[in-house]
Parts: C-alpha cells; sequence; structure tokens
C-alpha cells in the first residue's frame, strides 16, 4: 500500500501535464466529420516533411553531439568538465526567441553566413527562409538536448573497460562500436527521444527561420487556433500527433527491448 | 591441459630496458629495467604508488614510455598500439564488459579477429571448462559473483593464447578463503599453460607463493629482483627487509674483514657476515625465526619482556644488552615475561643489508 501511495505524484503529473489537456483536445474536436478532414492527402505531406525534418535534426545532433560529448569524456581532464558543459548548456539560459532573431540576422541576406557562401564563389544569397534555415535553427536548438544525456551515458563508462578492449585487440574504432555505444545505448536513446519529439511539433524555429513558407506540423495546427480559426480540426490533428508519437515511441521500445536480447 | 601450445624459443620473453616514465612532473619509473624468461612467472611486489601498475600498463601499450624500450617474444613493441600487442591483461576490476554474457566477454577478441563461429565456439567453452565455469555462459557480469567474475576476466585474456598474460592484483577484490583457493589455481594454471604471467601485488604472501622470482619495487625503481626464497631470506636493503617482515634490523659498527665476510659489532655480540666486504655494511637484519631460545644453555643470554601469542608462532621480545631482539617461537613453547634465556642464532642467517 505504501509504495503505491509514493506513485501517487508521478499519477498526479501524468493526468495534470499529460491526461488533462489531452482530454480537452478531445472535447474541443466534437463528434464526426472533422476526422475525416484529416484524411486530407495535403495533410499527410505536412505530416511526413515534418517526420523526415525531425528524423533529420535527430540524426544531425547525434552525429555532432556524440562526439562532442565523447572528446569531452576522453580528451578534456575532470577539473575543466564542467567549464564546458556550462558552456553547452548556456544556450538554454536564452530565450529561444532571441536566439531565433539571433539567427534571422546571421542567414539573412547580406549576413554572416551568406558573406561566407559569397567568398567561396556563391551569388550572395539569402539562407533565411528556406528549408535549410530551418535544419540548422533545429540543430542549434535541439543540440544540448543530445548532448547532455549522451555526455552522462558516456561519463559512466568505466574507463578500465575501454583499456579492456584495447587489450584485447580492439582498435579505437571497434572498442567505440563494440563497447562504448551500446553501454551507452540507454543515453543515446534518451537523447533520440528529447530531441525528435519536441522537433516533429516544433513552431517557432519554422516560423522564424522558415518565414511560414512551408507548412510544418506544429505551424499547421498552430494555425488551426489563430488564423484558420478552426480548433475543432487543430485538436483533432493535436490529438492525433499525440497518439502517433506514443504509439511510435511504444513500438520503437518493443524493438529495443527485442534487439538487445 | 588442452590449451597447450607450441611457441617458438623465446615466444613469451619480456625485455624491460632503461624504462622511465613520468605522469606530469613526477617520475613514476625511473630507468626500470627488468628481464623475464619465456614460461616464467614474476611478480612485481611493492607498496601502492611503487609504479608497479604502471609498469605493467606499459607492457600492455595503455601508457605511453617516456624513455626506453620494452621487447616481448623478441620483438621490440615500445611504439605499438596495445591492441596489436601479444600480451593481454587482468585487471583489477576485472574490467568485465556489462552489456555482453559472459560467454561474449570471452569471446570479445576472437570476434574481433574474425574467427569463425564454431572454433569461437569451442575454443571459448575449453576455456571456461579450464577455469571451472562451465554452465555461466549466458549470464550477465552483473549475476555471477566476484569470484566467478575473476575467473571470467582471466578466461577472457587466455582464451587469446597470450605471448605473456599481466595480472594486475587480480585478487585483491576476493575475500582470504577464495584468494588463497584462487592463488593455487592460478599458479596450477599457469604451470599446465607455460604462457608467462607477469603479476602485480601488494601482498607478500602472494608474491611468495606465486612467482619464480619476484620484483620488489620502490618509489619507480627495482630494489631486488631474484627468487622468492632469496627475497625472503636475503633482502638486499633495509627497504626489502621491511617488506618481507624481518623483525630484527639492527645498528652494527664493522671493524673490518674476518675469515668468512665482514666483521661487525653488534654492541650484545660479535658477528661474520659472510660474502660482504666492510664498507658496504650499514645495518644487520635477522629473521625472528631463526632465533631459537632455551632456558639453559650458554652464549648469548638476554630476559624476555613481553610475549605475544600470534597463531602460528609465539612473539617474543628479548632484551640482549642494550638491543632489544624479536623471537618467533613454536607455540608449544612455555614462556613468559622476565624469563632469562639463552638465544641460539645460525651465524648463517645474518643479512647485511643496503640502506
Amino acid at each position: 500500500m505504501k509504495t503505491r501511495r509514493l506513485l501517487v505524484p508521478a499519477f498526479a503529473t501524468i493526468i495534470v501535464l499529460f491526461a488533462a489537456p489531452q482530454a480537452m483536445l478531445l472535447s474541443l474536436t466534437g463528434a464526426g466529420p472533422v476526422w475525416f478532414r484529416l484524411l486530407d492527402p495535403l495533410y499527410a505531406a505536412i505530416f511526413w516533411r515534418s517526420v523526415l525534418m525531425a528524423l533529420g535534426t535527430t540524426l544531425s545532433t547525434l552525429l555532432i553531439g556524440f562526439p562532442v560529448a565523447w572528446a569531452l569524456v576522453r580528451a578534456v581532464p575532470e577539473r575543466f568538465r564542467r567549464a564546458f558543459l556550462l558552456l553547452i548548456t548556456l544556450p538554454l539560459w536564452t530565450s529561444v526567441l532571441v536566439k531565433l532573431y539571433a539567427w534571422v540576422f546571421l542567414l539573412r541576406s547580406g549576413g554572416l553566413l551568406s558573406q561566407w557562401l559569397a567568398f567561396f564563389g556563391s551569388d550572395s544569397p539569402s539562407l533565411l527562409y528556406t528549408t535549410t534555415a530551418v535544419a540548422i535553427g533545429q540543430l542549434y536548438v535541439e543540440l544540448p538536448y543530445m548532448i547532455l544525456p549522451v555526455y552522462a551515458s558516456l561519463e559512466r563508462i568505466d574507463r578500465s573497460l575501454i583499456d579492456a578492449a584495447h587489450d584485447l585487440g580492439a582498435s579505437s574504432v571497434t572498442t567505440l562500436a563494440r563497447v562504448v555505444i551500446p553501454i551507452a545505448s540507454p543515453g543515446i536513446v534518451a537523447g533520440c527521444v528529447l530531441v525528435f519529439v519536441p522537433s516533429l511539433g516544433s513552431v517557432l524555429v519554422p516560423d522564424l527561420l522558415g518565414g511560414a513558407k512551408t507548412a510544418w506540423v506544429g505551424t499547421l495546427i498552430t494555425s488551426q487556433f489563430g488564423a484558420a480559426r478552426d480548433p475543432a480540426l487543430g485538436s483533432a490533428m493535436a490529438f492525433t500527433l499525440s497518439v502517433v508519437t506514443l504509439g511510435a515511441f511504444l513500438l520503437f521500445g518493443r524493438f529495443l527491448a527485442k534487439a538487445q536480447e | 591441459m588442452s590449451l597447450q601450445i607450441s611457441r617458438p624459443q623465446n615466444r613469451g620473453s619480456l625485455l624491460v630496458d632503461s624504462v622511465s616514465k613520468k605522469h606530469g612532473a613526477v617520475p613514476v619509473l625511473e630507468e626500470v629495467s627488468l628481464e623475464v624468461r619465456p614460461g616464467e612467472f614474476v611478480t612485481l611486489l611493492g607498496p601502492s604508488g611503487c609504479g608497479k601498475t604502471t609498469l605493467l600498463r606499459l607492457v600492455a601499450g595503455l601508457d605511453e614510455v617516456d624513455v626506453g624500450r620494452i621487447v616481448i617474444s623478441g620483438n621490440d613493441v615500445t611504439s605499438m598500439k596495445p591492441h596489436l600487442r601479444p600480451v593481454h591483461t587482468v585487471f583489477q576490476s576485472y574490467a568485465l564488459f556489462p552489456h555482453l554474457t559472459v560467454f561474449e566477454n570471452v569471446a570479445f577478441g576472437l570476434r574481433i579477429r574474425d574467427r569463425p563461429e564454431a572454433e569461437i565456439g569451442s575454443r571459448v567453452s575449453r576455456v571456461l571448462s579450464a577455469v571451472h565455469l562451465e554452465g555461466l555462459d549466458s549470464r550477465t557480469p552483473s549475476e555471477i559473483s566476484g569470484g566467478q567474475g575473476q575467473r571470467v576476466a582471466l578466461a577472457r585474456a587466455l582464451v587469446l593464447e597470450p605471448d605473456i598474460l599481466l595480472l594486475d592484483e587480480p585478487l585483491a577484490a576476493l575475500d582470504a578463503q577464495l584468494r588463497s583457493a584462487m592463488r593455487s589455481e592460478l599458479v596450477q594454471l599457469q604451470r599446465s599453460l607455460g604462457i608467462t604471467f607477469v603479476l602485480v601485488t601488494h601482498d607478500l604472501e602472494e608474491a611468495i607463493e606465486c612467482s619464480s622470482r619476484i620484483a620488489v619495487m620502490r618509489e619507480g625503481r627495482i630494489a631486488q629482483f631474484a627468487e622468492p626464497e632469496a627475497i625472503f631470506e636475503h633482502p638486499a636493503s633495509v627497504y626489502v627487509a621491511r617488506l618481507v617482515g624481518m623483525e630484527n634490523i639492527l645498528e652494527g659498527r664493522t671493524t673490518g674483514m674476518g675469515a668468512s665476510g665482514a666483521r661487525v659489532d653488534l654492541g650484545f655480540t660479535q658477528i661474520e657476515v659472510p660474502g660482504v666486504s666492510p664498507e658496504t655494511v650499514v645495518k644487520i637484519g635477522l629473521h625472528g625465526e631463526h632465533i631459537a631460545l632455551s632456558r639453559t644453555g650458554g652464549g648469548l643470554r638476554g630476559t624476555i619482556v613481553d610475549v605475544r601469542y600470534l597463531g602460528e608462532a609465539t612473539r617474543c621480545q628479548v632484551r640482549v644488552g642494550e638491543s632489544l631482539l624479536v623471537a618467533n617461537v613454536s607455540p608449544k613453547e612455555v614462556v613468559k615475561a622476565g624469563d632469562v634465556v639463552s638465544l641460539d642464532i645460525d651465524p648463517s642467517c645474518w643479512v647485511a643489508l643496503a640502506p
């Protein structure tokens, strides 16, 4: 009985922050026809585009974040690590809005990035309001959420395991593939989830850096509650997105558990 | 033993040639030289911080040598990466891969070498039975005991048939009973396999029981390298004498050359230490076991001032003149403080000690 009581805060949190909002969304949809409108192929295209962008963001943050975390663990002496971690988390202290406006200035025509591109022979294009800008922005915003859990899992790996792998004949690459990555996999999975889920429903980055030129899941849903004035459709979309994401992760978790056996 | 393999002449030999190593500005090893013959069981003995583990890591290639050479089986491996060297290590923490089963831990090195599945299966099960671990194949490291983990670590290194097996305090984490059982198993394993073992320990008993030769280390240097009997009975210095538990370390004054060696005046008696020239003698050592006490008899006489029962022996402090000697006598002897006894010391047991 006592242990069950300990679960109360956790359940309360889930109910207040997840179940109740979802129920509110459901109540806003009203019954019937709104669900059929979700089947519009246009929405499917937008959904897939967002999924691809979220996958791309996850992959790119992993490809950059893992080496950064690994270098931090292997190459940075322990007394400097705190400082490095602080530098990595520093962007999180500032509002996303402010950071994205800074990116607007970096990416726009005549901005720092287009100047560089011009220097390398390109004709000074504006990157702003392109899919590339959205991808860069997403990568920038989400990177710390990948580095931190991956770092945490890498840091816990006993150094002697790496020594042992080398000692038994594994090169550095083999050691990474056969020892480090498998042991760090919980942190890697956590980082991927932490990056993928917010990326899928991202609103601010596509809005500010994508210039609302291309529709994404997040901006589409937001617009139903604003410009389109169709909260029923917006609610149905938001609810469906939650269910699909949750379902995808449950499947993914099953798959991972199977793979580990 | 089915793991027996034929090996060329100098396979398993190790030469450490005036190797120095610093950690930052702190010298850890200073011009250490060591020569190990194929099939030997050599122990690096010393307190923590003496550089013994560093020396082992240099041989394994896990740390880089600053100055000097390391030659294994006749090949200079000084600048060779650890994963290419024909040596494998049993780590103090065992360093078993937590995400792999016992079988896969042992198979790790074979898989890296892309051995065929059938060969991996037979070699792993052979070595697992050699270390008495049959039936645990599918357990993970968290599901086995410390002693079993130790055997897995041993099997994982042995399955690759190294020229030299390096063992870093392999028994330190085991309880006393298991430790002594594993000790004799290690010796048997080493004898039957014929692989050169280099073991690091701070445990004197372990070193004496296991080794064919012991290298006593002190502050980054080798203080003495000899057979266990020689280390124990004839320690070269005060440091080694203390390490092997020599109870009597006495100040002496050399008075010239006698018939067989240096004559030394200990105050209460005159002795001759054979084979030593007078200039080199600084202190004189004697094991407590080499003093026999008797109530009657002539010669050196003293008074017992303290008696302590230690189980295997009874330790008596005996005042002789100005000096206090420690004698370990059989616990059967009835002695008590205040007894006046005569001391019988075999003259060949006195040892000259350098500082």
